[in-house]
C-alpha cells in the first residue's frame, strides 16, 4: 500500500526550513534569549533580595490586597512551608519562569484577542492557530526551541508562551464579545470611535473575563515547569525530573506540593482580581 | 413662532432597509412591488422597512409605532444609522445623513441626536454620574464642565443625589432616567426613544410618559418615540406614524387615526382604545346659545322659548361667562323688574377643551345644566351635552368635533331639550 503513493517528506522539509531559520536569524534569536534571559534573573534577584520571611509575607500582603484575608494566611504559611521544605530558591527559579511567560503571553495575547473580537478574518485565521497551540504535544516545541535558543531557561520559557497564551486569548475575545448588544449601540449613538468603545465600555466590562483567561494561562505555564526542566530550565521542577529519573519517592513528592501550594495560591489570587467590584445586582 | 413650529427638521425620502445577502435583488422585487412574504420566500432577505417618507417637524413628538416586527425598531436606527439604510435619503436639518463620512456622522451623533433605549442600555461599571457624562467625555469636554452638565441633567429627571450609585443599585424607572438623562446631557435637538417606557410597569410608565411632556414643552426638543402600545402612542404623540410589515400604513394626528383609520389594519388597531381617554372636550362640546348680560331677562326668555331651552348662559360682550340663567328665575326677574344680573347664577360649572373625557364624567353626571367649556381666558367656547359624550364614546363620529371645530349647531338645540 505504501508504494500507491510516494511518502512525502515532510519531516526533511521541516528540519531544513529549522536550519534554514537558524543559518539566516540566528543573531535575532541570539537577541531574544538574552532579553529572555536576563528578564528571567531580574525577577529571580528582585525576589531573591528580600529575606524569604520577608518576600513571605509581601505575597501575603499582596493576596489581602487582591482576594480575601483568608488567602493571605493560606499564601503566608504556603511560602514559609516551601521555605521550611527548603525549597526556597528553586521555587523562586520557577515563580520567575511562570511570571515572565505569563507576563510576555499577556502581552501578546491581549491585544490578539482584541483583534479578533473586531476581525472577522482575523479570528478565521488565528483560531486553528489556537487549537494547533494547544493540542501540539509540549515536548515537540522544546526541539526547535533548543535550535533557537540553546538549552537553559529561554526554550523552556517559549514553550511555556506558546502553551500559556491560548486561554488568554480566547477569553479575552470571548469577554468582548459578551458585552450586550445594547451597549454597544449606545457607544455608536453617542458617537463613541472604535477605540474610546473598546478602551471605555468592552474591554472592562471583559476583564472578568479577561482574568478568567489569565489565571487560566499561569495554570497551563505551572504545568509546562518540569518538561522546560528537562532543556535546562532551572527550578522547582529540575528537583522533580531529578526525582523521577532517580526513584525518589519522597523527594519528589516533596517538591510535588511544593508546586501545588505555588499553584493554589496563584489560582486564588488571580481568581478574585477577576471579580470586578461595581456594586449590586447586574441590570 | 408658528413658521418656526413648520421646519422639517428630518425628512426621510424613500427608505428602505433589506436585510439578508441578497438585499440587492429584493430591492428590485420591492420596487416591483412584491411584498413582503414574497421577497423572503424568492430571495431569503427580509425587508425590515420599506419605502419609509416622512417628515418630522421641528420641536414635535413623532411617533413611530408598530406590533413587534413591524419595522419601527429598525427604522428609528435609520435615522442615526446604526442601521445603514439600503436605499433612500435621510435628511437632518436638510443635510443627508446616507452620504456622510464616518467623522461627519460621530459628530451628528455627538450633538443632535441623542438616544433612549428600551432595556437602558447603561454601563454597569460606571455609575449614575459617569454613565450621564458618557457622551460628553467622548468628546473631550473638561472633566469640571461635563461633571457640572451630567449634574444638571440628572436633577432635571429628578435624580440628584443618585450620582455615585451604580445602574444595578437602581429600579426599573430610575434607570431609565439614566438613560434620559444620559441623552439630555449633550444637548441634541433631537431625541429618538426605542421603545423607552415598554420595560417599566405601567404605573411608572404613566409618570414618565408625563414627565417627558413636561421636558418636551420645557426644552422643545423633537422627539422620535417608538412604541408598540397605542394608548402610549395617543398620549404622547403629536403625530403618529403606524408601520405594519415594514411599511407606513397611516400618519397622522392620534384625532385622524382614530377617526379615520386609512385602512382596515388600522381600524382593528384602533378598535379597542379607550375613548374617554383620548377625546377631549374639544371633541365634543356643541354650539353654546348665549345671551348678554346687559339684555333685559324678556329679551333671554324669549331666546329661550325660540330655542325651546331651559337655560342659557350668559356672557359679556367680550364673550367672557358670566354665569347661568334659568328660565323660572328669567320669568321671575322680568315680573318684578330685575336685571339679569340679579338673578345670575354665578357658580356654574366649567371646565377646558382640554380635558379628557375620563375627567368629565363626574361632572357632567352630576350638572344640572350643560357644563361650560372655556378657553384660558374665560371665554364660553362651547357646551357639554351628556347625549353627546354617550354618542362620542359609542364612537358615532356625528357626535365627534374635527379637530375641536364646532359643525353643526341645530342638532344641539334638539340634544338640549331633551336633555332638559
Amino acid at each position: 500500500m505504501n508504494e500507491l503513493l510516494p511518502r512525502l517528506p515532510f519531516a526533511d522539509w521541516i528540519d531544513t526550513g529549522v536550519d534554514w531559520l537558524v543559518d539566516v536569524f540566528g543573531p535575532v534569536f541570539d537577541g531574544i534569549a538574552t532579553g529572555l534571559e536576563a528578564t528571567v534573573e531580574t525577577f529571580v534577584d528582585i525576589m531573591d533580595f528580600p529575606p524569604s520571611i520577608l518576600l513571605a509575607v509581601i505575597f501575603a500582603l499582596l493576596a489581602w490586597w487582591f482576594s480575601t484575608k483568608k488567602i493571605a494566611l493560606f499564601t503566608l504559611i504556603g511560602f514559609l512551608f516551601i521555605d521550611y521544605l527548603g525549597y526556597w530558591y528553586p521555587m523562586l527559579q520557577m515563580l520567575a519562569l511562570v511570571l515572565t511567560s505569563v507576563a510576555i503571553a499577556i502581552i501578546i495575547g491581549v491585544p490578539i484577542g482584541i483583534w479578533m473580537s473586531q476581525q472577522l478574518m482575523a479570528r478565521r485565521i488565528i483560531t486553528p492557530i489556537l487549537d494547533l497551540m494547544q493540542t501540539m504535544p509540549a515536548f515537540v516545541y522544546l526541539i526547535p526551541a533548543i535550535f533557537f535558543f540553546n538549552i537553559g531557561v529561554v526554550p523552556g520559557l517559549v514553550a511555556s508562551i506558546i502553551f500559556a497564551m491560548p486561554p488568554t486569548i480566547r477569553l479575552t475575545m470571548l469577554g468582548i464579545e459578551q458585552v450586550p448588544k445594547d451597549l454597544i449601540e449606545a457607544t455608536e449613538a453617542f458617537g463613541s470611535t472604535t477605540w474610546q468603545r473598546l478602551l471605555k465600555v468592552q474591554i472592562p466590562l471583559a476583564k472578568p473575563n479577561i482574568m478568567a483567561g489569565v489565571n487560566q494561562s499561569i495554570m497551563l505555564s505551572l504545568s509546562m515547569v518540569v518538561i522546560a526542566s528537562m532543556v535546562g530550565a532551572p527550578g522547582l521542577g529540575t528537583k522533580v525530573y531529578q526525582a523521577v529519573t532517580q526513584l525518589k519517592t519522597g523527594v519528589g513528592v516533596e517538591t510535588g506540593v511544593a508546586i501545588v501550594l505555588v499553584a493554589i495560591i496563584l489560582d486564588r489570587i488571580t481568581q478574585h482580581a477577576g471579580r470586578s467590584k461595581q456594586g449590586g445586582k447586574e441590570s | 413662532m408658528e413658521e418656526a413650529m413648520l421646519k422639517k427638521k428630518i425628512e426621510v425620502k424613500n427608505a428602505s432597509k433589506i436585510f439578508g445577502k441578497s438585499s440587492k435583488r429584493a430591492a428590485q422585487l420591492l420596487k416591483e412591488g412584491k411584498t413582503k412574504k414574497e421577497i423572503l420566500k424568492e430571495t431569503g432577505a427580509t425587508v425590515g422597512v420599506n419605502n419609509a417618507a416622512f417628515d418630522v417637524l421641528d420641536g414635535e413628538i413623532f411617533v413611530i409605532m408598530g406590533l413587534s416586527g413591524s419595522g419601527k425598531s429598525t427604522l428609528v436606527r435609520l435615522l442615526n444609522r446604526l442601521i445603514d439604510p439600503t436605499a433612500g435619503r435621510i435628511l437632518l436639518d436638510g443635510e443627508d445623513i446616507v452620504k456622510m463620512n464616518k467623522e461627519q456622522l460621530r459628530n451628528v451623533r455627538r450633538k443632535k441626536i441623542g438616544m433612549v433605549f428600551q432595556n437602558f442600555a447603561l454601563f454597569p461599571h460606571k455609575t449614575i454620574l459617569e454613565n450621564t457624562e458618557y457622551g460628553l467625555e467622548i468628546q473631550g469636554v473638561a472633566k469640571e464642565e461635563r461633571k457640572n452638565k451630567a449634574i444638571e441633567s440628572l436633577h432635571l429627571v429628578g435624580l440628584s443625589g443618585y450620582e455615585s450609585q451604580y445602574p444595578g443599585q437602581l429600579s426599573g424607572g430610575m434607570q431609565q432616567r439614566v438613560g434620559l438623562a444620559r441623552a439630555l446631557a449633550n444637548d441634541p435637538d433631537i431625541l429618538l426613544m426605542d421603545e423607552a417606557f415598554s420595560a417599566l410597569d405601567p404605573l411608572i410608565r404613566k409618570d414618565m410618559q408625563d414627565e417627558l411632556l413636561q421636558l418636551h414643552e420645557d426644552m422643545g426638543k423633537t422627539i422620535i418615540f417608538i412604541t408598540h402600545d397605542l394608548d402610549e402612542a395617543l398620549r404622547i404623540g403629536d403625530r403618529i406614524a403606524l408601520m405594519k410589515d415594514g411599511e407606513i400604513v397611516q400618519i397622522g394626528t392620534p384625532e385622524e387615526i382614530l377617526m379615520n383609520p386609512s385602512n382596515d389594519y388600522v381600524e382593528r388597531f384602533v378598535e379597542d382604545v379607550d375613548l374617554s381617554k383620548v377625546l377631549t372636550a374639544n371633541h365634543i362640546m356643541k354650539h353654546a346659545d348665549t345671551v348678554q348680560i346687559d339684555r333685559g331677562p324678556r329679551v333671554a326668555l324669549r331666546l329661550m322659548e325660540s330655542l325651546r331651552i331651559s337655560s342659557i348662559y350668559v356672557v359679556d360682550k367680550g364673550g367672557r361667562l358670566m354665569g347661568a340663567l334659568t328660565a323660572q328665575d328669567a320669568v321671575a326677574a322680568a315680573e318684578k323688574n330685575l336685571k339679569i344680573e340679579d338673578v345670575l347664577i354665578t357658580d356654574v360649572i366649567t371646565t377646558t377643551g382640554e380635558s379628557v373625557l375620563t375627567d368629565l364624567f363626574d361632572i357632567v353626571s352630576t350638572a344640572t345644566i350643560p357644563v361650560a367649556v372655556v378657553d384660558e381666558k374665560n371665554r364660553l367656547k362651547g357646551i357639554i351635552i351628556r347625549g353627546a359624550m354617550i354618542g362620542a364614546l359609542a364612537g358615532d363620529n356625528q357626535f365627534i368635533n374635527e379637530n375641536g371645530e364646532i359643525s353643526d349647531s341645530n342638532q344641539v338645540v334638539a340634544e338640549v331639550t331633551e336633555h332638559e
